[in-house]
């Protein structure tokens, strides 16, 4: 759960910088970069890894999410009153949400690559494009990028405690990476489809 | 100050129970909770009903018998107290105290507010000692240990077994209790022997036992009365890697 | 009313069975010599042991290691919640790491004159002599005992003692050495060699043929009455300290099981050997359930004190140092706050009762850490004390730090008990009573930490060595079934007493009756008596016992789980027992230890004994139903040590 939650969160960046060469108006930069990433073998070895990564966290998490809801068959007339990390109660709803998400942009993208859907895969520029001068793609967007810096805030801070790295240092800084990884990630993928959305 | 209490009544492990509202009036902010609830049963039985069934012994926060879930916290709303040292103070006239038992698939209720918790007792069980024969202990100051690690050990080894970790964990877990034995074990050289099997052992019995997982939010650290710590918890998991 | 209590048995010799030989010897000879069971033969003998604290827990665990079949009786719902978990200060043991001049001689020494001279010069050598193992053991157990940056185990100086012996855990000592001892009694379970039976209360022992072959108990879920049997049984029940009701015990302590045992043929010892403890938490309200101790260490920075004024009603910090009676001090200028507790204790009652005692109820002095704070600082001082200041302020809501605390004696510990030999066997053949349950090792005064180290020697290093010498008759005993008449019989008087304390139906709870029952116990056989409160006490239970079986109310059924029932059986033994310590302490006339008889204390007011004529235990037989105890004396020799007046001058 854990691993397989890091390796997507390293992914994150590699797709961010390639979405900013969205904002070039030269087609040719990103949709080379996603050719390349299409065709170059190490990488298609790597996004067998992602696949089987996401299909893995995705099932280990509703997995745990059933035994954990099986664990108190009968439930508090009082809700927990704990102080405790907000977001870490809502990760089985905020990674739905990332799926739902997740499952709109293979729609888009990635099943257009494999054939099949409908489109063309050399130019997946014009497709974002196209996407983000839809208002309605662009708020649905919006807000899954917002949930995903909720779920990826707990989800940094939760993977190092459960892969055994707590310390007395170095916690606080994991903390600390957490906040800023969860805003700029989001934060990225925001800022490339509002530009084209109103400058474009 | 006068009090209205809603207290969860059960009469045994299979029947149904239900809320019961008692008016509590006169209660000295000098009592502890339990004492205040010992007013209650010394009225209840004055009146002829059956008093409100809950675990107590030593009364100074050691023992852990006693643990009920108070307004949405076990043991109370004051953090690191437990329940027979929550003094009433922290409460104001006109209060409404709802109180219930601990909830977990592991800890069936057997009567009012008392649950099971022999789940904890084996998981003990399982490894949570270390194998050495009466007469067979080497003397005691050929086994040294640094400072440090003897008082961390100490900090784990303080938990009272009462279960209040698995009564706040939104998931119903027992990891903080498990990690608490299993960090003291592993912190002292005495313990490294046998650390394997141990965790290994300890947390298969935990899972079968019904407990559910740890999702790192943290409730446990926040409401144990002896303040053990999720860096217990990051130690558990990784002596569980060691072990594979 | 005719006090029978003189009517001593002299003629019939109570046998210690002390080994011969030099003393230091005695235990490695008795080791040597004593009769063993082959690995086989255990595996057909039965154990029943009762009581899951130190004491209980390691005799389990020890005897299930040498292979016999345990079976493992507690009335909570996990052997690790006894109350040997709340002791605070520590273990002693004579390794002498601290090179200054501690050795198994020295703790002998110190146990013997703790115990006022009342104790067993045997017992208590090989109690000082197995400490160095019981330290190895725990440590290797995993007890996070205190440690030196080298790695070594460190030690403190407790209780007046002129060494530093003490190894400890914080002020959880007792808590960690009891999670050690229930880690080896799981570790028995796991192995099939103990079957745990939680939450069932022993009500009575069954005697067969003048042996001790099972018990009756009581499961507490569903109230049913079980019948266990076994080759011999061993009771680790603790001390009977709750009598007093208000007392530093946990609240569900109680002397059902040694009383049941005593109405059995076992003689009970010293009942009226109590100690109490000068530092613990005042009463603050009237449904306060138990007075939470405040660890003797902080008699090491903190003044004890009351007004010069009689009832003065200023705060503390109000009236200035003039004013102020630090009484031990004036006392006692030689150990000043740090005389022993019995000595401690009494001054403050004496305080107390003459009108100078301070909060609202008048039953408190200061313990105040106004100069050690001003003198090392707040930080040194919260490195020492900080959880029990802590612990102060979350009980009484007030700061130790800028207030002084207020504290009282409160009743702790239980010298008496069964009386035992030197095997650890009680009067009844195949009973034995290990820890606080038996009488042994602290005469009429307990040094203080040396009960986890008694009971731990008890549990661990004595019986599994004594008992063998019972036990290898028994190889040829089949398992004692549970259908013999005396079980039929014990079983049935179990019922029918329980039938009764539900059927009374009357006004009070059983609380109630425990209440009143602590204030008789405490106001006239507490730390300091006369004959006159002991006779009245004498005639005030006994009035109290009769309207308890009256007037007593016990809702409920008997096939429930029913705490109010639980409460009234322990309470009606209570009730009994309490006979015994006041006849005991009226027998007794003399002051030894915490045993303080007015009539008895030199003109300075201290405690006078009388070694011609009482240094003996007192060991109590029942007569039946009815009849005037019958008191046995087993006389004590000192051969190794010189009687001498304490002084704490």
């Amino acid at each position: 759960m854990a691993l397989a939650g890091l390796f997507l969160i390293l992914f994150l960046p590699v797709h961010l910088v390639i979405n900013f060469m969205l904002l070039k108006s030269d087609p040719l930069p990103f949709n080379k970069a996603a050719q390349f990433m299409a065709s170059f073998p190490l990488i298609r070895i790597i996004e067998i890894v992602l696949i089987s990564a996401i299909l893995i966290h995705i099932f280990y998490g509703i997995y745990i999410q059933l035994v954990n809801w099986r664990a108190r068959p009968v439930k508090y007339a009082v809700q927990i009153r704990t102080k405790t990390s907000f977001f870490s109660k809502f990760m089985i709803w905020t990674g739905a949400t990332v799926f739902i998400f997740l499952v709109i942009h293979f729609f888009n993208f990635y099943f257009m690559r494999l054939g099949l859907v409908q489109g063309n895969p050399e130019d997946f520029y014009s497709v974002a494009h196209s996407l983000f001068k839809i208002p309605a793609y662009n708020y649905i967007y919006l807000l899954c990028f917002i949930l995903l810096g909720l779920h990826l805030y707990h989800a940094i801070i939760s993977a190092f405690q459960t892969i055994g790295l707590n310390h007395r240092l170095w916690t606080p800084v994991v903390k600390a990476f957490a906040w800023i990884y969860a805003i700029i990630i989001p934060a990225g993928f925001a800022v490339i489809s509002i530009t084209i959305w109103q400058f474009r | 100050m006068n009090l209205t209490l809603k207290i969860w009544r059960q009469k045994d492990t299979k029947s149904k129970g239900k809320f019961v509202t008692y008016k509590m009036p006169d209660v000295s902010p000098e009592m502890s909770f339990l004492e205040m609830l010992d007013a209650l049963n010394h009225k209840l039985i004055g009146s002829g009903d059956d008093p409100v069934a809950f675990e107590h012994d030593c009364r100074e926060g050691i023992c852990g018998s006693c643990g009920m879930y108070i307004n949405g916290h076990p043991h109370g709303p004051v953090p690191a107290v437990t329940t027979c040292l929550l003094s009433m103070r922290h409460f104001s006239d006109g209060d409404t105290i709802t109180v219930e038992p601990w909830r977990a698939k592991p800890f069936p209720v057997i009567k009012d507010l008392i649950v099971d918790r022999s789940a904890m007792d084996q998981i003990q069980i399982a490894g949570g000692f270390i194998s050495v024969n009466t007469g067979a202990a080497p003397e005691a100051n050929s086994i040294l240990v640094p400072k440090k690690n003897s008082e961390e050990a100490f900090d784990s080894a303080v938990c009272i077994g009462c279960g209040a970790c698995v009564a706040a964990c939104k998931n119903a877990s027992a990891m903080l209790f498990v990690s608490a034995r299993i960090s003291q074990y592993a912190l002292l050289p005495q313990g490294k022997v046998e650390a394997r099997e141990r965790v290994r052992a300890m947390v298969a019995k935990m899972d079968e036992l019904g407990f559910g997982n740890c999702s790192n939010t943290g409730a446990c650290e926040a409401e144990c009365p002896k303040q053990i710590r999720l860096v217990n918890i990051a130690r558990l998991n990784r002596e569980y890697y060691k072990a594979y | 009313m005719a006090v029978q209590i003189e009517k001593t048995m002299n003629m019939e010799k109570l046998d210690a069975k002390i080994p011969d030989g030099p003393l230091a010897l005695k235990w490695t000879n008795y080791k040597a010599s004593v009769k063993l069971v082959n690995p086989a033969n255990k595996r057909k003998i039965d154990v029943i042991v009762v009581g899951t604290g130190v004491a209980g827990a390691a005799a389990s665990s020890a005897l299930g290691e040498l292979g016999y079949n345990v079976k493992t009786f507690s009335y909570h719902d996990s052997p690790r919640r006894a109350h040997a978990v709340a002791s605070q200060g520590g273990v002693n043991a004579a390794k002498n790491y601290q090179n200054d001049g501690d050795s198994v001689y020295r703790l002998f020494i110190d146990m013997i004159k703790g115990g006022d001279y009342r104790s067993r010069e045997a017992n208590v050598y090989r109690a000082a002599e197995v400490s160095n193992q019981v330290i190895d053991h725990f440590t290797a157990l995993g007890v996070p005992f205190a440690r030196d940056y080298g790695g070594t185990l460190n030690t403190r100086s407790f209780g007046g003692v002129q060494v530093s012996r003490t190894f400890y855990a914080k002020g959880q000592t007792g808590q960690q050495c009891l999670l050690a001892s229930y880690a080896s009694l799981n570790r028995q379970i796991k192995n099939g060699t103990v079957v745990m039976y939680p939450r069932r209360e022993m009500l009575d022992l069954v005697v067969i043929d003048g042996r001790a072959r099972g018990i009756i108990a009581r499961n507490m879920i569903t109230g049913e009455i079980e019948r266990h049997s076994a080759h011999a049984v061993v009771l680790a029940t603790g001390g009977y300290g709750t009598i007093f009701y208000l007392s530093t015990l946990a609240v569900n302590s109680n002397a059902t099981a040694a009383w049941k045992a005593y109405k059995k043929g076992a003689y009970f010892a010293n009942p009226s050997f109590v100690q109490i403890h000068p530092t613990s938490i005042p009463q603050m309200n009237e449904f306060q359930a138990k007075l939470t101790l405040m660890s003797e260490s902080l008699r090491n920075d903190g003044r004890i004190w009351v007004p010069k004024e009689k009832g003065d009603k200023r705060p503390p910090n109000e009236i200035p140092e003039n004013e102020r009676d630090y009484y031990l001090e004036r006392r006692y200028p030689a150990f000043g706050n740090l005389v022993p507790r019995d000595i401690a204790s009494r001054a403050a009652k004496e305080r107390c009762d003459a009108g100078y005692g301070v909060g609202p109820t008048g039953l408190a002095v200061y313990l105040d850490f106004r100069d050690s704070i001003g003198k090392q600082g707040k930080k040194a001082i919260e490195g020492k004390y900080g959880n029990l200041f802590e612990m102060y302020r979350t009980i009484t809501g007030t700061d130790p730090y800028t207030e002084p605390m207020k504290i009282y004696p409160a009743g702790h510990y239980t010298m008496g008990g069964l009386w035992v030999d030197y095997e650890l066997m009680t009067t009844i053949p195949g009973l034995y009573a290990i820890g606080e349950a038996n009488f042994s090792d602290h005469g009429a005064n307990r040094l203080g930490a040396s009960s986890l180290m008694q009971i731990a020697a008890d549990g661990y290093f004595i019986l599994p060595v004594t008992i063998n010498n019972y036990l290898s008759d028994q190889i040829r005993v089949a398992r004692i079934p549970t259908d013999a008449p005396e079980f039929d019989e014990a079983e049935r008087s179990v019922k029918e007493r329980l039938e009764r304390l539900v059927s009374i139906r009357g006004k009070q709870s059983a609380t109630t009756f425990h209440k009143r029952l602590g204030l008789i116990m405490w106001n006239h056989c507490g730390m300091s008596r006369n004959e006159k409160g002991l006779l009245k006490a004498l005639s005030l239970v006994k009035d109290l016992r009769e309207e308890f079986w009256k007037d007593l109310r016990v809702p409920g059924s008997l096939y429930d789980l029913n705490q109010e029932l639980e409460k009234a059986s322990r309470i009606a033994d209570f009730l009994e027992l309490a006979d015994l310590l006041i006849l005991d302490a009226l027998n007794r006339k003399e002051s030894c230890g915490a045993h303080f008889r007015e009539e008895y204390q030199t003109a300075e007011g201290e405690a006078l004994r009388n070694d011609a004529e009482y240094t003996f235990v007192s060991a109590w037989e029942y007569a039946g139903e009815g009849k005037p105890h019958i008191l046995h004396r087993e006389e004590l020799k000192f051969m190794e040590v010189e009687m001498k007046v304490r002084s704490y001058k």
